[in-house]
């Protein structure tokens, strides 16, 4: 954020001595807003990125494990923040129009909706953590289905690292499929994360293709989808809406912070600068979630 | 003077009581201050710091590679060793030394502005800035890290048992640094310059800043993020990078060397900004062809983005991308060119003084050059499968650095020194420095060239297989003892300076420019006692030929130096 709540000891005087004119300081600081959103951009810019990749990569995968995801829930949240994006954009038009009491009513709205959006979140979160989703150590995606933990009766080979922890091989299988390794910070077995107990008795230079080019077209994988693509896929989910949900908070602080020097008659506050650049932020945050939701909850087939 | 270049009513206050430096002596007043100026100088402290822990990195990997069996360290502390230095280099030292320091002291001055447009984001900046050194202090001094300063995975996020995690979030925190320093710069620009203060008057120092910043913002973001992903896989076990969870790591090496490639125009456009500068003041001569040096530092930071991929062309790249991003590559050196031409031109037609800040400028042209052209090697993909890895990208890449960067940060250190502390330091010892900097310099890193060709790996601390290099790694050591020489005589002198030395006049090297020919020296903390209205030419040098000419006389402007308008 840009530093809206700077402000000079001279109580009267709503020109920073840095800046000759209240227009320029305005401008100044709508700019500076503006650069600030750029980078906000390229910081998830990087994280759509990485998602389109995978997502090109593993399509029938992602397809499969986003049905963990409740649309509907999603959903909700969606029409939530599109609903706050509408308010923070009244709030900003009357606090150009000095209306200091719509203006309060907008912004308490703008933060009951965020205050909603993350507690569904929250709900959402919950689910996928008792579900064993969460990508850590306890990840285990369609855990009640496990035939097939024996690595598919191959020879096993552990290969232990510098950091104590395992990599264990199956013979016959080439590691750069992200077949069958185990890190000391999570128990993952590739054997027992499939759904349909059938054995792997894919080749194992066909697991390899898999990893490098578009997806290809292998019936039996419709059935249950890999469970280290789920795990890319609910990584991408936790850390992409994560950092949104940082953003909402952050945003949450931001207009708590707004409406009470606005309450106090700040001297900061005396125009609509702040409302306008704290309406900027909050539709930005809307804005991510607008591309967030389809990305991760309404996958087509 | 015969030509007003600003209106003002005091051109050069007598005797100046109050400044920027003397307003409030109390420990509070510096680490409290918004003052741009006392950022600036908390700043050059911050920086010397941990260019000092770089430095002594650099000494052990050094003297460790005198032997082709090595002296001192093991293989893993040889690998913290080369990581620290590269850390704390690149992401400590180079990436903000020009912009954070002299950018801070100068923009708002020379677009006659009072501060920059947001002082307490600055300060924050510093905060983060200083927070993120010392994270990645307590994680080298627990340990250290291993993975280099490039943190490729898997080797990073899986693999490696060492204080990564904790370097990362350092890492991590010192980005939003840089970014806030990007956000005011770019604003301030845009919105703070004075009355009369339009885009083709700017000094090129500020065009260097501006283009910077803007890579700044569009490419720190990206490293942060990528970074960050690292940690969180570290830590938690989420899948990213790490094939056997599924992910890709050659897709680390796209989204890093996405920033890490205008990283390096990041470290060296503020040094071209301060070349041009000093060029055209100690050539007593109007920039040539103003405008190509401006948009050509735009353009570097346009192209800067299209070619990281010169980074991988071994990564495991398709061969057509690889062809791509070499052309693009070479299209790249095209703009760096035009400033290099552009500066021979200003240097042909002027009356050069040889003057310490102008040595290290001609230092820095001479070493660009040579750092440039060899990165075409690097950028043409059949040399570069011969280099790549080698002890030639190292030569190449501090020729860059090193010879771009340090020498003009050091060149303008010692340029704007007496604007920034109001003292003149020994321009005997000045200019003797700046020889051995320039010699040890050459010593240590042109070696490194011919170790590169004949195959010398970076990163190996080792070479019993081929003990026929180890003239030459000991010639590189030696050079580095002198180099570091260099680098320890301005510390000296210039300190000494700031008690010892002669007080400075407002403009002792006659330069033009707001921050010379407008403020005292050291500025006041309002910078100008009004604000000044730009009336003339930027790099308005000529004027002062012609008034000889026409005039018939010469008025000696430098007092006691002995060096007088041409
Ligand atoms: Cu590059």
């Amino acid at each position: 954020m840009s530093d809206h709540t700077h402000h000079h000891d001279d109580e009267h005087d709503p020109v920073y001595f840095q800046y000759e004119q209240i227009d320029q300081q305005q401008e100044t600081y709508v700019l500076g807003m503006w650069s600030f959103l750029v980078t906000e951009v390229l910081f998830f810019g990087a994280l759509f990125m990485l998602y389109i990749i995978y997502r090109w990569k593993f399509q029938d995968d992602f397809y499969l494990v986003h049905e963990q995801l409740n649309w509907k829930l999603g959903g909700l949240n969606t029409a939530v923040l599109l609903f706050s994006s509408f308010m923070v954009a009244a709030a900003v038009h009357y606090a150009q129009k000095k209306r200091k009491t719509q203006q309060l009513i907008c912004l308490g709205i703008t933060l009951l909706c965020a205050f909603m959006f993350m507690m569904v979140k929250t709900k959402e979160y919950g689910d996928k953590w008792s579900h064993h989703l969460i990508p850590n150590k306890a990840f285990s995606y369609g855990e009640h289905h496990g035939g097939g933990g024996e690595l598919g009766g191959q020879g096993e080979h552990a290969a232990v690292l510098p950091n104590g922890g395992k990599i264990t091989l199956a013979s016959g299988a080439t590691n750069m499929g992200g077949e069958g390794a185990s890190h000391d910070e999570f128990q993952y077995h590739p054997g027992n994360g499939t759904i349909a107990p059938q054995p792997r008795e894919k080749p194992a230079f066909l697991k390899f293709l898999d990893g490098v080019f578009a997806p290809l077209d292998m019936p039996e994988k419709e059935q249950h989808g890999s469970p280290e693509h789920a795990r890319l896929f609910l990584s991408l989910y936790f850390l992409m809406t994560g950092l949104h949900g940082v953003h909402v908070l952050v945003g949450i602080i931001v207009i708590s912070a707004l409406m009470i020097l606005t309450i106090k008659k700040a001297p900061t506050i005396t125009d609509y600068i702040p409302t306008e650049m704290v309406g900027l932020y909050w539709h930005f945050v809307d804005l991510v979630w607008i591309f967030l939701y389809p990305l991760f909850y309404l996958i087509p087939k | 003077m015969s030509s007003t270049v600003v209106e003002t009513t005091p051109k050069v206050e007598p005797q100046v009581e109050k400044n920027y430096l003397n307003a409030d002596h109390t420990i509070k007043s510096w680490l409290l201050t918004t003052d741009h100026k006392r950022i600036a100088v908390l700043y050059l402290i911050s920086v010397t710091v941990m260019f000092f822990f770089g430095s002594v990195a650099a000494a052990l990997i050094r003297y460790e590679l005198t032997a082709p069996r090595g002296l001192l360290l093991s293989s893993e502390a040889f690998n913290k060793t080369f990581s620290a230095h590269g850390v704390f280099m690149v992401f400590f030292f180079l990436v903000l030394a020009i912009p954070a320091t002299l950018g801070n002291f100068l923009v708002p001055i020379q677009i006659g502005a009072r501060d920059l447009a947001f002082p307490r984001l600055n300060l924050l900046s510093w905060y983060l800035y200083t927070i993120a050194a010392v994270l990645v202090l307590i994680s080298m001094f627990m340990g250290g890290v291993d993975a280099g300063w490039t943190f490729y995975t898997p080797l990073s996020s899986t693999y490696s048992n060492t204080q990564i995690t904790l370097c990362l979030v350092g890492i991590f925190i010192s980005g939003f640094s840089s970014i806030a320093t990007g956000v005011n710069f770019v604003a301030t620009i845009h919105k703070m310059r004075a009355p009369g203060m339009t885009w083709f008057k700017l000094p090129l120092m500020i065009w260097s800043t501006y283009a910077t910043s803007v890579i700044v913002l569009l490419g720190t973001p990206v490293v942060a993020i990528t970074l960050f992903l690292v940690v969180v896989e570290r830590a938690f076990g989420f899948g990213i990078f790490s094939p056997e969870l599924g992910g890709d790591p050659v897709l680390f090496q796209h989204l890093f060397w996405f920033y890490s490639h205008p990283a390096v125009y990041i470290m060296i456009l503020p040094a071209m900004g301060i070349i041009s500068e000093l060029i055209t003041c100690f050539s007593r001569r109007e920039i040539f062809g103003y405008k190509f040096v401006a948009f050509s530092s735009m353009a570097i930071a346009g192209i800067g983005f299209l070619v990281w991929g010169h980074h991988m062309f071994i990564s495991s790249q398709s061969v057509y991308q690889g062809i791509i991003f070499s052309l693009i590559s070479f299209i790249v050196a095209v703009p760096s060119a035009v400033k290099v031409f552009n500066w021979s031109l200003t240097l042909m037609k002027g009356s050069v003084h040889f003057s310490t800040p102008m040595i290290y400028a001609l230092g820095f042209l001479g070493l660009f050059v040579i750092g440039g052209l060899t990165g075409l090697y690097l950028a043409s993909v059949d040399t570069d499968v011969h280099l790549t890895g080698t002890y030639f990208i190292v030569a190449h890449f501090h020729y860059v650095m090193v010879g771009g960067t340090i020498m003009a940060f050091l060149g303008g250190i010692h340029f704007w020194w007496p604007k920034m502390f109001g003292r003149m330091y020994s321009e005997f010892w000045g200019k003797l420095s700046a020889i051995i900097v320039f010699v040890g310099f050459n010593f240590t890193f042109f070696p490194q060239f011919i170790l590169g060709y004949l195959g010398m790996p970076r990163r190996y601390h080792l070479y019993y297989f081929a003990p026929e290099w180890q003239v030459y790694h000991i010639m590189s050591t030696l050079g580095s003892s002198i180099l570091g020489i260099g680098f320890v005589l301005p510390a000296i002198y210039l300190t000494h300076s700031l008690v010892k030395g002669r007080k400075a006049e407002a403009n002792p090297w006659d330069a033009r420019g707001l921050e010379w020919e407008y403020t005292s020296s050291p500025p006041i903390t309002e910078n100008f006692a009004k604000t000044p209205v730009f009336r003339g030419k930027v790099y308005d040098y000529d004027a002062v030929a012609d008034a000889a000419k026409y005039e018939g006389e010469i008025e000696p402007v430098i007092e006691g130096k002995g060096r007088t308008n041409v």
